[in-house]
């Protein structure tokens, strides 16, 4: 007797079938695939650009199969501006971390935001420099342990951790900013959401967007994947508050 | 085209928009800022980009950026600003991108100054940022000539899928002269462009990246690119001879401006009976170190005298050139000195002025 099947969950055509290369409990997986459907459900995919960035993420070329450019470290706005500049008919999205995006790359997101570019922007917050082995980050928390702060993130010395998504959102220039995190499914559907809005205000032409998406680094943390969730829920998410810091569609909730 | 009055920095960036280069990224430095000012207006007329970015570390990657999508895309700076754009000419470099970038240098190091200097030969010919490459280096002598260099570079870019650079001194930036456009720019064909991130329609998806964690993949890499460089060697050597004749005891070889300024010598030296001759190099990569050799080691010449703007940095490219085979001196100025005619003659009659034997010398021996 035949048996029909019908397919329920497929893997996205923007989506390469490939072994990841990232630690157990990582969530760059989750954020790639949330990127991929959202490129897929558009149908941008044909006319997409990525722009991959130096860290952890420098291979997310190997997974979304769209175009790619690979940046110098924290250039990827600049390299995101020059060419949609010239293509603005294509879809142009950078991958960044947070080393990456708030430390070396702080000038050129900032000025990409401020000038109102129409890309968007996929910056993976997980408090901490993956790729190097751990060593601080801007963003990462008070006390929080590193290679390069083994006693703790000491505010008197480094400053406070620096809040990304609320500092662009102040730059009068329209914009679409929201904070999700991607460790629980709830917060998967909420992320997609807005990785898909992020994507469709640049497909219409409307502003910059940027979606900052918190996330866990089980293997520099020195914690398992459950206790990175775990982490995220009670460290990270009191410090960065997930919210739409800005939309166009809701200017009201402009700070 | 008639000839018209114009400024060098707007003469090159008009040179630009009639190749095609009509994607300008920049960001405001001394003594090149006219280029920026005059593309602010000219780019929305001829439908370009034009785009003042936030630093040159960040105009050197919005060309990377842009070069990426094949269309013909230049920057243009000074000095300080040419450093800050290593990053990304380093990686286009790696990424085998072509791109326009004109440096109308300024005296360093550091701030330096804002007049006009050549000491930046070296971050030019020898690659300028980290790794084993190197940029086609072109320089002009006359606004004439950089505007049509800065035509030519577009081409020689795309041909090698390269970043070209064309040098000038500060003089090239700010003088005035009479000079001509073609009425139809006509260059020959480029290979088919296969390379260009413009969407991955209908095959495999493209990406443009200058990064190799396999060895054996980055040493290929430095093959393909050392193989280009090498066809630029056979191909693309440029230079100019001024006055070079049999009766020629002394060979000067100068570039940019200052080679000007030493055809003014040697006019006034043929007058006083000196007969003194030039090589002018036109590309400093590739460097013509055979027609140098060449030209250098035939019997009439008893010596070389290189003159620069600079503590002498073109000079190790002119003695490896040589190899030993005359006496190579020296003469430069810098810190936005510029040499004279005057101090130029000087330095040539210290070489042509007949030698008071000493007592003490031992007597020549000839040759059989």
């Amino acid at each position: 007797m035949a048996i029909e099947t019908n397919a329920i969950f497929e893997r996205p055509e923007a989506l390469r079938d490939v072994v990841t290369h990232y630690c157990p409990g990582c969530t760059h997986g989750v954020a790639h695939r949330l990127v991929a459907e959202a490129i897929d459900e558009l149908g941008v995919r044909e006319r997409a650009l990525g722009v991959a960035p130096v860290g952890c993420s420098v291979f997310v070329y190997n997974y979304i199969n769209t175009d790619f450019l690979e940046a110098p470290h924290g250039r990827a706005p600049a390299l995101a501006t020059g060419f949609k500049r010239l293509r603005p008919d294509m879809i142009v999205f950078t991958y960044q971390g947070d080393g990456d995006l708030a430390s070396i790359g702080m000038a050129e997101i900032v000025h990409a935001a401020n000038r109102g570019e129409k890309i968007t922007v996929v910056f993976i917050n997980n408090g901490i420099y993956g790729m190097t082995g751990g060593q601080m980050a801007p963003t990462t928390l008070q006390g929080q342990v590193t290679t390069t702060c083994p006693m703790g993130r000491d505010i008197s010395l480094t400053g406070q951790p620096i809040r990304m998504s609320e500092m662009l959102a102040t730059f009068r220039t329209p914009a679409y900013i929201e904070r999700v995190a991607v460790h629980t499914p709830m917060h998967i559907i909420r992320a997609k959401k807005a990785i898909k809005k992020a994507f469709n205000y640049q497909v219409q032409g409307t502003c910059f967007s940027l979606v900052e998406i918190l996330s866990t680094c089980p293997t520099n943390w020195g914690l398992t994947p459950a206790e990175s969730t775990k982490w995220i829920e009670e460290k990270t998410i009191p410090y960065y508050p997930l919210r739409c810091f800005k939309d166009p569609e809701r200017p009201e909730d402009a700070l | 085209m008639a000839k018209i009055l114009m400024k060098g920095n707007e003469a090159i960036a008009e040179a630009a928009i009639h190749a095609g280069g009509t994607n300008y990224f920049c960001y405001p430095i001394t003594p090149q800022t006219e280029v920026a000012e005059y593309l602010a207006r000219r780019m929305p007329e001829v439908g370009g980009v034009f785009l003042q970015g936030e630093s040159e570390l960040a105009v050197s990657n919005m060309l990377f950026g842009a070069a990426s999508t094949g269309k013909r895309v230049f920057t243009t700076s000074s000095s300080p600003g040419i450093s800050l754009m290593q990053e990304a000419i380093s990686y286009m470099a790696g990424a085998q991108l072509p791109c326009v970038i004109v440096n109308i240098m300024r005296g360093g190091p550091g701030l330096g100054g804002i007049l006009p200097a050549q000491s930046d030969y070296y971050q030019s010919t020898k690659g300028g940022g980290h790794g084993d490459y190197r940029l086609l280096v072109l320089a002009p002598s006359t606004i004439q000539e950089a505007v049509d260099l800065m035509m030519l570079a577009f081409h020689l870019a795309d041909k090698y899928r390269n970043p070209v650079m064309m040098i000038g001194d500060g003089m090239i930036g700010q003088m005035m002269e009479p000079v001509e456009f073609p009425d139809h720019y006509e260059e020959p064909e480029l290979p088919p462009n296969d390379w260009a991130a413009d969407g991955a329609k209908g095959r495999e998806a493209r990406i443009i990246k200058s990064l190799f964690l396999d060895p054996i993949a980055l040493e290929k890499n430095s093959h393909i690119l050392h193989d280009k460089y090498d066809q630029m060697k056979k191909d693309e050597i440029r230079y100019e001879l001024y006055k070079v004749s049999p009766e020629v005891n002394v060979l000067l070889i100068a570039y940019g401006t200052m080679a000007r300024i030493c055809q003014t010598a040697i006019d006034e030296l043929e007058d006083e009976g000196i007969k003194v001759g030039l090589l002018r190099p036109i590309t400093l990569f590739p460097f013509p170190e055979k027609q140098i050799y060449e030209e250098a080691t035939k019997k009439n010449i008893k010596s070389v005298l290189t003159i620069e703007m600079s503590m002498a940095q073109m000079l190790d490219d002119v003695e490896k050139a040589i190899m030993g085979r005359k006496p190579v001196h020296f003469f430069g100025r810098t810190g936005g000195v510029v040499p004279s005619p005057e101090e130029i003659k000087e330095q040539v009659k210290k070489l042509t002025a007949p030698k008071r034997k000493k007592s003490t010398s031992k007597p020549k021996k000839k040759k059989a």
